[in-house]
């Protein structure tokens, strides 16, 4: 996975957040310093980690903390939010000429990835039914034009090339050859070269000049390191950067680059290589990628939904029974239709607060989306006086049971005893954290 | 440009960057809590790494603290010598290569510059009057064996290669026996570019190894992985895994032409002991250095 080692360390840091109920000013530096080294660490620029902190700071600091959430639920959700800002909104489009060819250039420094790119962009647009044009512009590298060449056979597109003619000329006659042949995309391969590179960089200016591109795409490794702000910076100076090519995502790089580039340039990343074969290679999506860095998708749309379905009333009642014992097999099935309508299982109880040594115990009681089901039919076929006291489940109700659920008593067996272990890690959360974990979740 | 002027040039950028962060540093009266998370920013935006920055900065607090420094010129000096430790001071550079022939391989991820080392490492032996056969290990990319090609042509070096898509590891078996039954002093064996995260191409990498001494007991003589001095943190992951299917006996830092530092070395160098040889300061036949511990560490703290 591309984010998961920062994921981790990002989880680690909240796992440690969530462990503690409300928040100090200082438990929020701390937190806020752990997420900066994380950043770091994967390699986002220091510059760009401290805007983020700065921002995610000022907002965990102000009034939003104290809203509905528990305070590290808040900051959980504000470095997400932040995030995602940064990453950008949706999925981008390559924009189209009024009159076709659209050209797209591809641009970046030596060995980012540019010609394997252009290959496969085309191939995508193939795949869409258009009729893609690749240009060979890269005259310096040796082979480079043999490479496309290879590729372009191989994908049954053509490539236009004119040796090592000046690459300003080539785009002219490339564009002319576009026209005549009814090519509605252009891709415009171009040498790597380094951002310090004057001569190379005027000739891009010139290229463009000619070209008038409707796309220039910024072609950056995931890899790249501090580095990658002052090549995006240089880049976005002498050309209309449209978009970001990321590549190399297949590796494990925790591609804090991905950030750099985006909060410089303020173009969307628009595509993401994932591997050396010409198809690995797709629109990127900037929301699933931040959630991707927080590891933490699923439970932030958890966290929205129990706001959204959470019903105070029923919360403080259960937090009631929960001190004084009360819960019953009616309240289980009642919290877990709760449950059902906030999604997938499995990451629910990740999100608890203070649940962070019980994880694994409750992956042992196994609460898949097809034993919910069962259960849910167990207790329904239980009467309302052994919904409430289980205890009176003998054998013979429980065979009743079994038959009336259709399922075997083997699994109302099961049932009891999962409640049971429920039933104990809530008398221990209840003394542990005093109700105050429990209150954004009312199904435990 | 003179060679050396090159690489000058090359670590001028290096050194300016740094350097105007440390002017304001030095500059300050006393060191306090502010003076070290500013060093600590300037060897993040190095690349060092958070883990290395951090151990580095508290060594320097605790050093001093002990020897009780107050002169920046001193701190300066102080922070050198933690660098130099850790890179090593020797030269740690190939010469001519004494086993006839020498087998070196080069390894690495896609794109930090594999084939572009071994061309201007062939040019380097070529001058030194040694005879040089390139074996064309990539056998995958499209047009690495044409690029490869040129490359021989260039340094008139001698080629062995296969078709596309054939063995690697035959292609370099055949270059070794080639080697021998031509008197060649030096074989530079290309490799396919590949992400060490893939472990199907790392057991590639194995055989390759495994043939070679296979081929010649005692080779490979040299293995260096290439590493791109913009790449960030991932570098340490791929030299701890690429170490590990072929134990390497160096490196090659890349791109130093551009503004990236390269400072993940002194990670690399730090965990894994392992040196590094040369450096890649630009895209021309003779834009190879070695590497110098000495010269790297002061140009990042002096200005000229
Ligand atoms: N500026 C600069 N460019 C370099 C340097 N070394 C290599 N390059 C360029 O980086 C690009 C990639 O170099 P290659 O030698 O093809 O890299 P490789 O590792 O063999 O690539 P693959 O075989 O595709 O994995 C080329 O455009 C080289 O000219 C260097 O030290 N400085
Ligand atoms: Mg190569």
């Amino acid at each position: 996975m591309i984010f998961e080692s920062l994921s981790n360390k990002l989880q680690d840091t909240f796992r440690r957040l969530r462990g503690r109920g409300k928040l100090t000013e200082k438990d929020v530096n701390t937190a806020l310093r752990e997420v900066r080294l994380a950043l770091l660490e994967a390699d986002v620029n220091f510059k760009v980690v401290k805007d983020f902190i700065a921002a995610v700071k000022e907002r965990s600091l102000g009034s939003e903390v104290m809203a509905s959430l528990t305070p590290g639920q808040t900051v959980i959700k504000i470095v997400n939010e932040e995030l995602t800002k940064l990453m950008g909104g949706s999925v981008a489009e390559l924009s189209q000429a009024a009159a076709p060819p659209t050209v797209v250039m591809m641009v970046g420094l030596q060995g980012a990835g540019k010609t394997t790119s252009a290959a496969k962009l085309a191939l995508l647009l193939k795949k869409k039914k258009h009729a893609p044009l690749i240009v060979a512009a890269d005259i310096y590298r040796p082979a480079a034009i043999k490479q496309l060449q290879v590729l372009g056979e191989q994908l049954d597109i053509p490539v236009f090339q004119m040796g090592q003619q000046e690459p300003v000329q080539i785009a002219k006659a490339a564009l002319e050859y576009a026209k005549k042949h009814k090519h509605d995309y252009m891709i415009v391969d171009t040498a790597g070269r380094l951002h310090v590179d004057e001569k190379l960089m005027e000739e891009l200016e010139r290229m463009s000049a000619t070209l008038q591109p409707q796309e220039i795409l910024l072609v950056v490794d995931a890899m790249t390191g501090q580095d990658a702000v002052n090549v995006a910076q240089a880049f976005k100076e002498r050309l209309s950067l449209t978009g970001v090519v990321l590549t190399k995502l297949d590796g494990d790089t925790r591609g804090g680059a991905a950030l750099s580039v985006r909060a410089v340039t303020g173009c969307p990343i628009k595509f993401a290589a994932l591997g050396e074969k010409t198809d690995a290679f797709e629109p990127f999506h900037p929301d699933r990628m931040a959630s991707r860095i927080l590891g933490m998708g699923d439970v932030l749309t958890l966290i929205e939904k129990a706001q959204a379905s959470f019903d105070e009333d029923k919360a403080r009642d259960l937090e009631k029974k929960l001190r004084t014992q009360q819960f019953t097999l009616e309240d289980f099935l009642e919290q877990m239709e709760q449950l059902k309508k906030m999604g997938p299982l499995n990451q629910i109880f990740e999100m608890l607060p203070g649940m962070g040594g019980m994880g694994k115990k409750l992956k042992d009681i196994q609460l898949d989306e097809k034993q919910f089901a069962r259960t849910e039919a167990i207790i329904k076929s239980m009467t309302k006086q052994e919904r409430q006291n289980p205890k009176i489940i003998n054998s013979s109700r429980r065979k009743r049971i079994a038959a009336g659920s259709g399922t075997r008593v083997q699994d109302v067996n099961n049932l009891l005893k999962q409640f049971d272990m429920v039933q104990k890690m809530m008398k221990r959360l209840g003394k542990k954290e005093k109700g105050k974990g429990i209150r954004r979740f009312p199904f435990l | 440009m003179g060679l050396f002027g090159r690489i000058k040039a090359g670590l001028q950028k290096t050194r300016s960057g740094i350097m105007n962060r440390l002017e304001g540093l030095f500059s300050r009266k006393n060191f306090d809590d502010g003076f070290f998370e500013e060093l600590e920013e300037v060897l993040i935006s190095a690349d060092l790494g958070v883990e290395t920055t951090l151990d580095l900065v508290e060594d320097l607090r605790q050093k001093v603290k002990d020897e009780k420094l107050t002169e920046p010129d001193d701190v300066i000096a102080a922070l050198k010598q933690l660098l130099l430790d850790i890179l090593g001071e020797s030269e740690e550079s190939l010469e001519p290569p004494t086993e006839k022939p020498s087998v070196i391989l080069v390894l690495g991820v896609n794109g930090v510059g594999k084939t572009t080392t071994i061309g201007k490492l062939a040019a380097r032996y070529r001058r030194q009057g040694k005879k040089v056969l390139l074996a064309a290990g990539d056998t995958f990319r499209a047009a690495a064996i044409e690029q490869l090609e040129i490359w021989a042509e260039r340094t008139q070096s001698e080629l062995v290669k296969h078709q596309h898509g054939a063995d690697p590891a035959a292609v370099i078996f055949d270059a070794i026996n080639a080697a021998r039954a031509r008197g060649c002093d030096v074989v530079l064996c290309d490799t396919a570019g590949r992400l060490h995260n893939k472990a199907s191409l790392m057991e590639e990498l194995k055989k390759v190894h495994r043939v070679i001494a296979k081929a010649l007991p005692g080779a490979p003589h040299e293995v260096l992985l290439v590493l791109d001095a913009t790449t960030g943190q991932n570098a340490l992951a791929q030299a701890k895994v690429f170490n590990e299917a072929a134990p390497l006996t160096g490196l090659v830092l890349t791109k130093l032409d551009g503004t990236a530092k390269g400072g993940i070395v002194i990670a690399v160098a730090r965990s894994l002991k392992i040196p590094v040889k040369f450096i890649g300061v630009g895209e021309g036949i003779e834009d190879l250095q070695p590497f110098i511990a000495q010269e790297y560490v002061e140009g990042l703290f002096h200005a000229d």
